[in-house]
């Protein structure tokens, strides 16, 4: 199960300069098998819209929230097959940020990955830390959280 | 199913018989161990059954196609065979077969004759000369038509006067035929033999109310007149046509009264002339087989519609019920059900025939029901009238003036669907409340109409019927109540009180209509479009802030967007509107399903030069793009990477093209036929009227994408007519259409204006469209928009022609405003480095493409390779491919099939 790390972070000592690549230290040594990626800046990102980025060779969809969050799913649209999550619209069901598939409209729980349209689907989660003003993630193999088998 | 299949043959193909037929296959369908049938229906006409109710309407500009009946999936059905051109010569009870006129013959378990009738046309000297017509059936409307056309032109090219026609016969069929030769541009007249027109339906008042409106409108009413001769042309190019009409002595007149009949031995010089004097039924079959027929003709039924032979049925016109023949469509339908639920076992009788009648002629309101004369002993009757507005009320009442009886209305027929249903029933209140204009909707009255009351009357659903649908089939508006009860779904006269029947319903079951939006809008999109335009917001977050909650969604946001963009708020993606598009919008071009994008630029009118076109091609070579030639005239270049987007477009807008928005819902394209400045027939420019247009109206955001065409004559080349927006030529102008659509529920448009110069097309284009911006709803297109908007087509073009809400100069100012402020979305893009980061394909690798995307070859060009294919190239290793660079991944060739990466050249061939 893969959950998204509470975020923004308070700065840690590796974030400060915002520099990339961010350095080794103890996130990796934390987590060798997954270790933080450096992906962009925050000012990179467009509030309330997504931007796909290759992070450890897999393709992750990452969205900056109204309420300066940001959250990282799988860009692959577990209803086509292609890669587009990014560019789905986000917005809110109750209180659930949601972004909602660019090709058939299947709304997905942007912190969980469920689909809230059809519980066979779901987005894999990834961990994301704004880190002195650098977005860092942290790519989760496996299949995503909630999907059974299809 | 039990195991034997009888077979049904039906004589007739006309709506009684479509109506069988549809009704017995549904019961078959609903008792799945009831009687299996299957059907022949044997039509002479060579038509698909078609309303004939609605023939009139053929001349405002329906077409054939319109006035098919149902779905037309019910002659698809194996079990129906349905004949056309095949009429039946002879009956054999005896063998139980009929032969026809092909030679063909068929036995029968149960034989349903549903001839209807023919026109009667009195036996007057010169009946069939040429230029005489019948008014019954689609092909005497046709001939009609093309007749009054042939005189049109001769006369024109002679400098001759205006077409003159006259009917015969001034009751309903008499003055819709009057207003077809009106339609048609004809001088027309009336002859009725009785003192007033319509007698059958109307008292002496309502006559008079209505000869008013009728001369009114241009046509010439003779009553208590009867025609003793038709004469010919003696000589000229219409020798031997008819020419002349004479009439006979009036009876029991001097000639001195009767000031507007004509005189004994008149004459009226005619060019065509219309026999609608009513019908006779074709009962020759049943005459000639031995069944008795009734005094004035029929074939005698009783209640159960079941004639002396117990395996002949009559049903329509044809059959003679308790001594009469209904002339009407709603009995006939009666009849097919009552029919239907016999032979799969049921023992329905005929519950008696609702006469009422309400119909627009020549544009005049008149309605009558029930006890219409006030035969009834010790009848009163309540009459308002003002000649001034040419309207004229009369109920008729039980003598204790409670008990409504029928009543007439003419010029003002709105409260029909209202009091129809009441027949029988107490009134309640001051019965004058009715009649008097501001009555007219009777609100509280409509709402306690007794279970058992008939709304509609076509097919047959009671009140009560209507509020089981709300109640407990869970319809939840008048679309889905229609679709569960086919309450109104014939002529429609009965939908405002079905719309209100649902609202009151829904009401009472404590059921909230929601015109939501979203959980994030309790408001329409006109609501939100209302507040935009009124308080001036310009940013989704103040909107959402102060008139809704939470961050929006996938339905909100675009449709915010497109309001903003509606009322100028600038480029779609300037600022916090850029979070707002959908994602089409948001890179301005069309997602396709592997994640790559199409592009189409504009081509206005679909006129392109030799060198746009090279440039088209020359693009789509370069970046290795699938292409082809759309519907709306232009061309679509698939497969474009997002990252590519602006390269591509770079190169388009170099050439002279700007964004076509065929990702909006906005103004996709003018279609165009070649028009005058080619076409021999052509008689206006249409492709300089589509670019026009096009021009004016691209990037116009809307409630859903909308579609024009223009024709160069009526020809209609262009298809104008399955566009929202249809304009035609004419020798005098433009016609303008609106509210065609092709796709899932394909429409034809509707006539809004006629003979329109270049400045009043382009200005009535304007605000028709500047309206539905305003008040439709997300995602509705025109054709249905204009169902749902209060007063249909009619207020719209009183919006748009008459300023019938006072709004116009406001249309005008908001379409001139989006015709200042467009700029092309995508030069606009290409000139913003801020823009143009959105683009990237990642944002840590943004010229990276996808590596997922893999193609294959086909035709010369390139598709996405499908799953099985991408399966199988998985573990595959790499060959050369046979063109070009070689993308990464390489081309791999698994069973025979190249399989690319992200690009694949394919070399022509």
């Amino acid at each position: 199960m893969t959950t998204t790390a509470p975020a923004p972070l308070a700065p840690t000592p590796l974030g400060h300069a915002a520099p990339r690549p961010v350095p080794d230290g103890a996130l990796r040594a934390a987590a060798p098998a997954d270790r933080w990626h450096p992906v962009c800046a925050l000012d990179d990102l467009v509030a309330e819209r997504g931007a796909a980025a290759l992070v450890d060779g897999v393709q992750v969809a990452l969205f900056r929230l109204h309420d300066g969050t940001v959250r990282a799913v799988d860009h692959r649209d577990p209803a086509s097959g292609a890669n587009v999550m990014a560019r789905g619209l986000v917005g809110t069901r109750g209180a659930v940020p949601t972004v909602a598939g660019p090709l058939y409209k299947q709304v997905f729980d942007l912190t969980t990955g469920r689909c809230l349209d059809d519980p066979a689907l779901a987005l894999g989660v990834h961990e994301v830390q704004v880190a002195g003003g650098t977005v860092l993630v942290r790519v989760h193999g496996g299949p995503p959280a909630g999907a059974d088998g299809r | 199913m039990s195991a034997t299949t009888s077979h049904l043959v039906v004589v007739g193909g006309g709506m009684v018989a479509q109506r069988l037929v549809e009704a017995l296959l549904a019961r078959v369908d609903a008792a799945a161990d009831g009687p299996a049938w299957r059907v022949t229906v044997l039509a002479e006409e060579a038509r698909v059954p078609y309303d004939r109710v609605a023939l009139t309407s053929f001349f405002s500009g329906r077409t054939a196609d319109d006035l098919v009946l149902g779905d037309r999936a019910l002659w698809d059905d194996p079990r129906v065979d349905l004949r056309l051109g095949e009429a039946v010569t002879a009956l054999d009870r005896d063998a139980r077969t009929v032969a026809t006129s092909t030679g063909a013959a068929y036995a029968y378990d149960a034989l349903v004759l549903a001839t209807g009738s023919s026109a009667f046309v009195p036996p007057v000297p010169g009946k069939d000369l040429p230029g005489v017509f019948v008014y019954r059936t689609l092909d005497d409307v046709e001939g009609l038509r093309a007749h009054v056309a042939a005189l049109t032109a001769e006369r024109a090219a002679t400098g001759g006067g205006p077409v003159t026609g006259a009917v015969v016969g001034g009751g309903l069929l008499g003055l819709e035929a009057a207003g077809a030769l009106a339609a048609l541009g004809a001088t027309s007249h009336v002859v009725e033999f009785a003192p007033r027109l319509m007698p059958l339906q109307v008292d002496e008042g309502g006559g008079e109310a209505l000869k008013r409106l009728v001369e009114g409108l241009g046509v010439s009413v003779h009553t208590a007149t009867a025609t003793a001769r038709l004469h010919a042309h003696e000589e000229g190019p219409r020798a031997g046509h008819v020419a002349r009409m004479e009439f006979a002595p009036r009876v029991g007149a001097d000639g001195a009264d009767g000031a507007d009949g004509a005189e004994a031995g008149d004459v009226l010089d005619v060019d065509v002339v219309v026999f609608a004097a009513g019908v006779r039924p074709r009962d020759e079959l049943a005459r000639a087989a031995g069944l008795p027929v009734g005094p004035r003709g029929g074939v005698v039924v009783d209640l159960t519609c079941r004639t002396e032979d117990p395996a002949i049925w009559a049903v329509g016109e044809v059959a003679c019920l308790e001594g009469r023949c209904l002339g009407l469509v709603a009995p006939g339908y009666t009849m097919a059900e009552v029919v239907a639920d016999h032979l799969v076992g049921g023992e329905a009788v005929f519950p008696g025939a609702d006469l009422s009648t309400k119909l627009k002629l020549l544009g005049v309101d008149v309605a009558s029901f029930g006890d219409a004369m006030g035969a009834a002993p010790g009848a009163l009757s309540v009459v308002y009238a003002d000649p001034v507005a040419g309207v004229y009320k009369k109920l008729v009442l039980s003598d204790d003036a409670r008990t409504l009886l029928g009543g007439v209305l003419v010029g003002d027929a709105s409260s029909y669907a209202a009091l129809r249903p009441m027949l029988g029933t107490a009134l309640g209140g001051d019965p004058s409340a009715w009649l008097l204009p501001e009555g007219a909707e009777g609100g509280a009255a409509q709402a306690a109409l007794p279970d058992e009351a008939t709304v509609c009357s076509c097919n047959n659903v009671s009140a009560g019927r209507i509020r089981d649908a709300v109640r407990c089939d869970g319809c939840t508006d008048v679309g889905a109540v229609k679709a569960c009860t086919r309450a109104g779904t014939s002529c429609g006269s009965c939908l405002p009180l079905v719309k209100k029947l649902v609202t009151v319903e829904l009401e009472s079951a404590g059921v909230t209509v929601s015109k939501a939006l979203c959980e994030h809008f309790a408001q329409t999109r006109a609501q939100l479009f209302d507040i935009v335009r009124v308080t001036g917001i310009r940013t989704f977050t103040d909107l959402v802030e102060r008139y809704g909650t939470g961050r929006g969604c996938d339905i909100c946001k675009p449709v915010v967007a497109s309001v903003l963009s509606s009322l100028g708020a600038g480029h779609v993606l300037e600022g916090e509107q850029a979070a707002l598009q959908d994602t089409n919008d948001h890179v301005m071009a069309n997602m396709q399903k592997d994640g790559t994008y199409s592009v189409v630029p504009r081509i206005p009118g679909g006129e392109v030069t030799p060198e746009g076109l090279v440039a088209i091609g020359q693009v789509a070579q370069d970046f290795g793009l699938y292409t082809k030639i759309t519907g709306g005239q232009r061309i679509d270049l698939f497969g474009a990477r997002i990252e590519q987007l602006p390269q591509i477009w770079e190169r388009l807008v170099a050439a002279g093209f700007e964004s076509g928005h065929a990702y909006g819902k906005s103004l996709r394209t003018v279609k165009s036929c070649v028009g005058q400045t080619w076409c021999r027939f052509g008689v206006q420019d249409s492709v300089g009227m589509a670019v026009g247009l096009e021009l004016r109206y691209r990037g116009l955001r809307s409630p859903h994408k909308i579609k024009l065409g223009v024709s160069g004559c009526a020809r209609e080349c262009a298809e104008a007519r399955g566009k929202d927006v249809g304009v035609i030529a004419t020798d005098k102008g433009w016609n303008v259409y609106v509210g065609g659509n092709g796709g899932f529920t394909p429409r034809h448009a509707q006539l809004l204006a006629e003979d329109l110069d270049d400045e009043t097309l382009v200005r009535t284009v304007d605000r028709f469209l500047a309206y539905y911006v305003r008040t439709a709803d997300r995602l509705q297109r025109t054709a249905p928009w204009l169902e749902e908007i209060e007063g249909g087509v009619d207020h719209v073009r009183a919006v748009v022609l008459e300023d019938s809400l006072g709004i116009a100069a406001d249309l005008d100012a908001q379409m001139a405003a989006h015709v200042a402020g467009y700029e092309d979305e995508w030069a606009a893009t290409l000139a913003d480095p801020e823009k143009l980061r959105r683009f990237a394909s990642f944002v840590n690798a943004p010229g990276t493409a996808d590596p997922d995307l893999a193609y294959v070859p086909e035709r010369g060009q390139r598709r996405p390779a499908t799953a099985a294919e991408r399966g199988l190239a998985a573990p595959a290793g790499a060959a050369p491919g046979p063109a070009g660079p070689t993308p990464a991944p390489g081309p791999r060739t698994p069973g025979g099939v190249l399989v690319a990466g992200p690009t694949l050249e394919v070399m022509p061939r």
